[in-house]
């Protein structure tokens, strides 16, 4: 990891990635000139540079057996990783969409996520598998699932999202380096978010599995990650108007999940709400809030809420900030946590 | 707008003289015949068998005698409750053993989950092979030492595998072909579609060997496929099928022998279809006569891997009374060891589960061990906490 961190601040002085998606695209690329045995694969990843560009210049610069453009077939791409990283590479591997990552589940759950466990530990399987998700933009059907509950569900996977730049950069070079699978889930609405990334701060690599305080505060932490993060600071300042001084925990990693900094945050608080834009039902908010309430009952002063998007396939995009939780709902559970028995 | 003699439209039914084709349309020329041929290659009874090699044959002689005495040994063990389940493949020997002696030591093959005797005859230790089945472990053995990808239970998923692999090895520039088996069900996977067309893209060193033994559990190829053969669909691949009886041992060892070379000289994959048939049911928990009649197994019988190689060896005075007596001991022996190893108790250790999920364990994966670690110790200590004491509460 320490010459992983030396080198990423290095190149983050010498460039300025302004956008996520340029700060993803250098994470692969310095991975990619450090370890020859990091391989990039999907449908578009090569001239085109993938459909938002992530993999830029990468075939320009390392060849087309490096950043390789394949069929168009989800199994085969990954099934195809599996047998690299028998090999010894480090695949990492796009899916162009979140909903047509779905013909690859099959290898994703049966092989990827097993592997290490079918053959006790003899056969790691480093692949990074980057799948831009969410809504958001628009995207017309099948471009905008939230997909992190299947991949929360299947152990033997890391699940992972940022929400800033510096993690696009920082997690994504952690991903490629770790000896375990891990499921990058990109904010597709968040790959033009600009600029926060300053090239005089040296780029670091985040471990995986720590989640972050964005804010700190004492009435209320809202628990998100993700796309969701945006909305949730946004909440937080106009909670400041009610009075509410609200804690925004971003988890960074589902899986593994953060407890301590979660637990530490709401037993400040005493209240929580979790918020995300994937389903209610059956999501991610469900064990998000039963960790939180099995670890801080008697600190809880009300319970613990969630918001969540709608239990409805996504949305047609004239319809879909009716289903994406916004800075309204999220004040409406701050409102809720005024909680009394009775009520 | 320019008339020109390509873009003319034509009312409905009128005939469109092109004077060339479109210029996007390039047909692919390809040096090596695709097409099967109508008839499984075979070398047993033909003129063929004269240029087969001696020592090959006594050696895949001795392999089909421990390789049917295994699946009976295995067979028995499920009886005994030694083995959960586990699938014969009784009949198909000959595709078992060829694939495993082709291989050279630094190959790699990807067996699906009938392919014990594969693996085996590639050299690994039986009970290795079968912890699998006796429930263990999910892999008995280490995949890189010996070059044999995990048992896929999941069907044609190991295809994708061989070819990355193939893959990656020729970008290193290393001299590794995989062979990978699958069953005739398989071929209708959508990851047997994938991994094909990926190796031919690829030009990966791969060979696919489907073992088509004529049931997928109980349905018949003839519900499976409407493909003139299986072979047939290396074409829309753009790679050579070929069609080989799978109950002739040498014959498949030509032809498998013949697409690793191909595939190690840069030549790209092959698709081979061995025609050959399951004599036991599916596993020892199927009941085949749901499905099919006596007589077809009876037909089958008729063209046992083993009798006719034996037959062969008989004829050309390459082995009598003798050498058969001495084989069948070989593989009683082998048999017996193998029974006597199955039967000792394999040691577990329950806190294995959670040994090997992540590179290091998460944090819930540790308080999860703990958890079971204290249910253990608790179980293990002596059980001073007799009912009726009347400890207070
Ligand atoms: C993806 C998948 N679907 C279903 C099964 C259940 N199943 C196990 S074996 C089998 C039949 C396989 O037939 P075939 O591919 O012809 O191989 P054979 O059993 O004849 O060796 C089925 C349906 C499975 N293992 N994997």
């Amino acid at each position: 990891m320490t010459t992983v961190a030396a080198t990423a601040a290095k190149t983050a002085k010498a460039a300025k990635p302004a956008t996520m998606a340029q700060a993803l695209q250098r994470a692969m690329r310095d991975a990619m000139a450090e370890d020859p045995t990091v391989h990039v694969l999907g449908e578009d990843v090569g001239a085109l540079g993938g459909v938002f560009r992530v993999t830029d210049g990468l075939a320009a610069e390392f060849g087309e057996d490096r950043c390789t453009d394949t069929p168009l077939a989800e199994a085969g791409i990954l099934g195809t990783a599996v047998g690299m990283a028998m090999y010894g590479l480090r695949p990492v591997v796009e899916m162009q969409f979140d909903a047509f990552a779905y013909p690859a589940f099959e290898q994703l759950t049966s092989h990827v996520a097993k592997m290490r466990n079918r053959t006790r530990g003899a056969l790691p399987m480093p692949i990074t598998i980057r799948v831009p998700y969410g809504g958001g933009i628009g995207g017309v059907e099948h471009h905008s699932d939230s997909s992190e509950a299947y991949y929360m569900a299947t152990p033997g996977l890391h699940v992972v999202t940022p929400a800033t730049v510096d993690d696009a950069y920082g997690l994504l070079r952690a991903a490629i380096a770790s000896d375990d699978p891990v499921v990058f889930l990109e904010p597709k609405r968040l790959y033009w978010s600009k600029a926060q990334w300053s090239p005089e701060a040296p780029a670091t690599v985040e471990p995986i599995g720590r989640a972050v305080v964005r804010r700190t505060g004492r009435s209320a932490t809202l628990v998100t990650y993700g796309p969701s993060l945006t909305v949730c600071m946004e909440a937080a300042e106009a909670a400041r108007a009610e009075g509410w001084d609200l804690e925004v925990v971003d988890l960074r990693s589902l899986v593994p999940f953060d407890d301590e900094t979660v637990v530490a945050s709401v037993r400040r608080t005493g209240r929580a709400v979790v918020v995300h834009e994937s389903n209610g039902f059956g999501g991610p908010g469900g064990e998000i809030a039963a960790r939180i309430t099995e670890r801080c009952f008697h600190h809880l002063e009300a319970p613990v809420l969630r918001v969540a998007g709608f239990d409805i396939p996504y949305p047609p995009p004239m319809l879909e900030q009716h289903h994406l939780p916004g800075v309204d709902r999220v004040l409406d559970a701050v409102a809720r946590l005024q909680w009394e028995a009775d009520s | 707008m320019k008339k020109s003699s390509t873009t003319v439209q034509e009312p409905p039914g009128a005939v469109v003289h092109r004077s060339t084709p479109p210029p996007a349309w390039q047909p692919r020329t390809d040096p090596a015949p695709l097409l099967p041929d109508r008839e499984p290659y075979r070398v047993l009874g033909t003129e063929a068998v004269a240029d087969a090699d001696p020592e090959l044959l006594l050696r895949l002689y001795a392999e089909l005698v421990r390789g049917r005495r295994f699946n009976a040994q295995a067979t028995a063990l499920t009886k005994q409750g030694r083995l959960a389940v586990y699938p014969s493949s009784t009949g198909q020997e000959a595709c078992e053993v060829a694939a495993a002696l082709v291989l050279q030591e630094q190959d790699w093959l990807f067996p699906s989950y009938r392919d014990t005797l594969a693996v085996v005859a590639r050299g690994l230790d039986p009970v290795q092979a079968l912890t699998l089945l006796r429930g263990d472990w999910h892999t008995g053995y280490d995949p890189r030492e010996h070059r044999i990808a995990p048992l896929s239970t999941p069907l044609a998923t190991q295809l994708p595998h061989a070819v990355g692999l193939a893959h990656a090895a020729r970008l290193k520039g290393d001299d590794v072909v995989a062979l990978a088996l699958v069953g005739d069900g398989g071929t209708s996977e959508g990851d047997f579609h994938e991994a094909l067309n990926f190796a031919a893209v690829w030009n990966a060193p791969v060979v696919f060997l489907v073992q088509n033994n004529g049931f997928a559990i109980s349905v018949p190829l003839a519900k499976q496929t409407a493909a003139p053969s299986l072979a047939h669909k290396a074409v829309g691949y753009g790679m050579p099928g070929r069609l080989v009886d799978g109950n002739d041992a040498p014959a498949v060892h030509t032809v498998l022998a013949e697409a690793v070379r191909r595939a190690r000289s840069g030549g790209g994959p092959t698709l081979i279809e061995a025609v050959t048939y399951r004599i036991d049911a599916h596993t020892n928990a199927d009941d085949a006569t749901r499905y099919r009649g006596d007589a077809e197994v009876e037909a089958w019988r008729a063209h046992d891997p083993v009798r006719l190689l034996e037959h062969e060896l008989t004829e050309r005075g390459m082995l009598d009374e003798n050498g058969i007596r001495e084989a069948a001991e070989d593989a009683d022996a082998m048999a017996a060891r193998l029974r006597d190893r199955m039967n000792a108790e394999p040691e577990l250790d329950p806190m294995d589960i959670f040994a090997h999920v992540y590179a290091e364990q998460t944090s819930q994966l540790r308080e999860q061990a703990a958890q079971l670690r204290a249910e253990l110790d608790a179980s293990a200590e002596p059980a001073d906490d007799a009912p009726g004491q009347g400890e207070a509460r």
